[in-house]
């Protein structure tokens, strides 16, 4: 029999969500809380295993009594609170930070976001044609993965996961400020000049496809990258003992990337250079 | 942590700067030569890890002695505190005063915001750069406002070597500036802090009373004039007395959010949390402000004296100047005063042998306005990037360090020397009901009198621009500073105080008082503003990050267009600065565009 902990018993807070009451334990986030009763919030930089950076602002609701909107993502629920979800304020801020984004970085990879873009009726181009841009070009420096910063809407997951919350390994950081942050290694080197191990931790948690593997990278500009044809098998690593669930993203017969499930107890979603990437050898079939 | 550091090697200067703060590595495992002993013994970095704090001192040792920070240096750093070096590299780049790329020794910061912008910046520059000539070993860097508004138009010199010698050139012509940067040692020495004080000598003043007066060199000097009486008292009256002094003072910070200062510091007080920190943040970044440098120049024990208050209230033996760090002369004058108070038992391990220890680390920041912003002061002292934390906790239950800490202007800790000397009952009687004491007004742009002023809250803008000698054909006046807003010359009897300002629909901030005749072009001095909160983003978020952009984007598009040609433009502003103001995670981003929007609204800058 497994045992699963439950930790003690946690108090039950009280308050309301669009003016509906609703409990939820102590602790949780808002989010958490309109997700227990079913109301969606649009998040981007919320990641499930990672502490909130509330970077993004997508996720913004309001709270009776706030001066400012509040990041439903991050902000704790309190007894009392009076939340609204969906009001002309907060789908305002929504629109404007989804026009913001769209209109300065490449989200075409990022799941969700074109039907968020249609729902706030976020027009990205009122900005006009000399809006600002990242305009980055792919870094392709190694053969396992490469970073596309076009795509990055710097929410901060992959410094995280690659820093104190997942890897350890701290080879990228955000780097320089404002518009022109980054996220780069030091001295803005080539990865392979890095501390970086290849563990991947930080494709596995970037939410626009800003990192991917190489062969999801080649395989896009090849036009034969056919997502809804894939299969997902998850199964064991077989490279050592500690029993890292792998989940096996196969097209055409053949792996094309390999992600990890966060809900596992072991790697809540973490590998090495091994389970990540070393798979040619399961599809050389000579 | 799994630390790998790079092959490049500092050059012996680099080591030696770094070696000065930190003292010499131990073993090969900080980046000494490898010895024998090292092969049979490994040190965890945990020790060094615990002073990741230094990364910012020795950011600055480095950038100091040789103008910019090479892979070398910043490896070696890292080696030596055991700090990842793609953090470090993003901790060196957020700052504008330092450089990872190769410049020449000397730079020249010519100030090109709103007063000098009015004064003349943009031709002082182009002058300066064609008085240097190509190879001068100079290189000019357009500087958002360096906190000599009243002696615009300003430039500062920074030549690196050992030690490192700066130079202030305000009101700054071509020769002076050029001089300052040619050679900073020959140019001559600043106007005594008293000069930016037009009402220096005035017996009503209480916060100024002793600039100009005593010697800012001169700890006798400083008790000669009743210093240290509001620290007997406070010792006298125990840290919940002076809480209680504080709080029925009805002081609140000038720092600009106008926070109750006795709340604080009765909420950092009784955190059971421990150590408690003090931090004064004296980081002043905000264009058109200069009155903390003025009070730091002109009166130094004044502020030591009363961050020793602060920290026995609130119950902390350690307190922090975080000082901008384009303020070379109050860092000088605020290390010398700490230090001979130390020397004579005024700080350190027995304050006044009253067994309560205190004492005062001065932290440099390094050309970053987020930096005044109190969470992002903290990451910027613990050696992170400047990036605000978003709140709650809030700072009295976790801040530096994680610890309760009490953060407060420079103007806020100085009010409380008279709050303790007069009593709270005598202090609070002056000003208005809910806006109690002195304040001081940085005054400056179209007047003739430039400076600071103290006045009691209350007087009128209209009184204030009189005592300055506002010059005719006033076309607005920007109050609170960037993050402040416009108002008309015919709303001179706004009363100078928070709930007048407010009821107003503007702000008092921080006590900018900045005056803009007809000869001011209103469009380009919004997009000035826009520019600089563009550049002072720490980029976190994206309504800021991007909203920014955009802003200063749109008033490019309408600055010479009015009407009907700018409408669509200013609808555009006004969605996106809305979502700004509700949606950014701190204040920089929430008030970036007040001041574009009231310059709009009140000033019809478009019509
Ligand atoms: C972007 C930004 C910049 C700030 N800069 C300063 C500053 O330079 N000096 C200052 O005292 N407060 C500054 N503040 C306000 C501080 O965050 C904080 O409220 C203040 O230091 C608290 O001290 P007080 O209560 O004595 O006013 C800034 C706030 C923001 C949002
Ligand atoms: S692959 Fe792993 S080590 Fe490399 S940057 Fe990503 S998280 Fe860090
Ligand atoms: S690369 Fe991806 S994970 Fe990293 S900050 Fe950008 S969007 Fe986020
Ligand atoms: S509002 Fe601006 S300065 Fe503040 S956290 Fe966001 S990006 Fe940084
Ligand atoms: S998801 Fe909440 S701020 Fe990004
Ligand atoms: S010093 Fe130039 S505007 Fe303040």
């Amino acid at each position: 029999m497994t045992l699963i902990p439950l930790g003690i018993p946690r108090r039950l807070l009280e308050f309301t969500i669009d003016g509906e009451p609703v409990r939820a334990p102590e602790g949780s986030t808002i989010l958490d809380a309109c997700r227990s009763v079913g109301k969606d919030v649009p998040t981007l930089c919320q990641g499930d295993t990672l502490a909130p950076k509330n970077a993004c602002r997508v996720c913004v609701v309001e709270v009776e009594g706030s001066r400012t909107l509040v990041p439903a993502c991050s902000r704790k629920a309190e007894a009392d609170m009076q939340v609204l979800t969906d009001s002309e304020r907060a789908r305002h801020s929504r629109k404007i930070v989804l026009e913001l984004l769209a209109s300065s970085v490449d989200l075409s990879t990022t799941p969700e976001v074109a039907g968020w873009l249609k729902e706030y009726e976020a027009k990205p181009d009122r900005f006009g044609p000399d809006a600002a841009r990242l305009n980055e070009e792919p870094k392709v420096d190694n053969d396992l993965y490469v970073r596309d910063y076009d795509k990055c809407i710097l929410c901060y997951k992959c410094v995280d996961a690659c820093g104190d919350q997942w890897q350890n390994t701290f080879a990228i950081s955000v780097v320089g400020r404002g518009f022109d942050a980054r996220i780069a290694v030091e001295h803005d080197a080539p990865l392979t000049d890095s501390a970086c191990v290849y563990c991947g931790n930080c494709i596995e948690v970037c939410p626009t496809g800003a990192l991917s593997f190489k062969s999801e990278f080649d395989m896009r500009a090849a036009g034969t990258w056919d997502e809804p044809a894939q299969t997902e098998t998850t199964t064991v690593c077989a490279y050592c003992g500690v029993g890292c669930n792998l989940t096996l993203h196969v097209q055409d017969n053949e792996i094309v990337k390999v992600t990890s499930p966060h809900d596992n107890p072991v790697t809540h979603g973490n590998l090495c250079i091994k389970g990540r990437f070393g798979y040619q050898h399961v599809q050389n079939r000579d | 942590m799994d630390l790998r550091f790079g092959d490049s090697k500092p050059t012996d200067e680099e080591r030696a700067a770094i070696d000065t703060l930190l003292g010499p590595p131990e073993s090969s495992w900080e980046g000494a030569d490898r010895s024998d002993a090292d092969l049979r013994w490994a040190r965890g970095g945990r020790e060094a890890r615990e002073r990741r704090d230094l990364l910012l001192p020795g950011l600055h040792a480095v950038n100091d002695r040789i103008g910019w920070i090479s892979e070398g240096a910043l490896d070696y750093l890292c080696r030596r505190l055991t700090v990842p070096p793609a953090e470090a590299y993003g901790v060196a780049t957020f700052y504008a005063m330092f450089s990872v790329k190769p410049r020449p020794a000397t730079v020249l910061h010519v100030c090109t915001d709103l007063a000098c912008a009015a004064a003349g910046a943009s031709e002082l520059c182009a002058g300066v750069e064609a008085g240097l000539g190509l190879g001068s070993g100079v290189s000019v860097e357009r500087s958002p406002c360096l906190g000599l508004c009243e002696r615009a138009p300003a430039a500062l010199a920074i030549k690196a070597g050992d030690p490192v010698r700066t130079a202030v050139s305000a009101p700054a012509t071509v020769e002076r500036a050029v001089l300052a940067a040619s050679s900073p040692d020959s140019a001559p020495e600043e106007p005594p802090a008293a000069l930016a004080v037009p009402q220096a000598g005035d017996p009503s003043l209480m916060l100024l009373s002793r600039v100009g007066v005593v010697d800012p060199a001169s700890l006798d000097d400083y008790r000669a004039q009743g210093g240290y009486t509001a620290l007997r008292q406070a010792f006298a009256i125990g840290p919940a007395g002076v809480i209680r002094e504080v709080t029925d003072a009805g002081l609140v910070g000038r720092g600009g959010a106008a926070f109750p200062t006795g709340r604080k510091w009765q909420a950092t007080a009784s955190q059971p949390d421990r150590p408690h920190y003090l931090v004064c943040n004296a980081d002043e970044s905000e264009p058109g402000t200069f009155k903390d440098r003025v009070v730091m120049e002109g009166d130094p024990y004044s502020l030591v004296e009363s961050m020793t208050i602060a920290g026995y209230a609130v119950g902390a033996h350690k307190g922090y100047l975080y000082l901008r760090g384009e303020y070379p002369r109050a860092l000088e004058r605020m290390e010398h005063a700490i230090g001979q108070a130390r020397a004579r038992g005024l700080l350190g391990d027995d304050v006044l042998g009253q067994g309560y220890a205190f004492d005062i680390e001065i932290r440099r920041g390094a050309g970053a306005y987020i930096c005044g912003e109190e969470t992002a002061l903290f990451n910027s002292i613990e050696g992170y990037r400047g990036e605000p934390r978003s709140k709650p906790p809030f700072p009295v239950e976790k801040g530096l360090f994680g610890k309760p800490t009490a953060e407060n202007n420079v103007e806020t800790l100085v009010n409380v020397l008279p709050i303790l000397t007069m009593g709270a009952q005598a202090y609070a009687a002056i000003g208005t009901g809910r806006s109690t004491g002195p304040k001081l007004f940085c005054v400056s742009g179209s007047v003739d009198r430039p400076g600071i002023y103290e006045l009691p809250f209350g007087a009128t803008l209209g009184e204030l621009l009189d005592l300055a000698g506002v010059r005719k054909r006033l076309r607005a006046v920007l109050l609170g500073g960037a993050a402040g807003g416009f108002v008309r010359p015919d709303e001179l009897d706004i009363p100078l105080t928070f709930e007048g300002t407010r009821e107003a629909g503007t702000t008092l901030g921080s006590g900018v008082v900045l005056a803009f005749d007809d000869t001011v072009p209103l469009p380009r001095l919004l997009l000035r503003i826009a520019e600089f909160f563009r550049d002072e983003s720490c980029g976190q978020c994206v309504p800021c990050r991007v909203g920014t952009v955009r802003q200063e984007e749109a008033l490019h598009r309408i600055v010479d267009r009015t009407g009907a040609d700018a409408a669509s433009d200013i609808a555009l502003l006004r969605e996106v600065g809305r979502a700004m103001k509700d949606a950014s995670i701190c204040g920089l981003g929430q008030t970036a565009w007040n001041a574009v929007e009231s310059a709009i609204d009140r000033l019809g800058a478009y019509e």
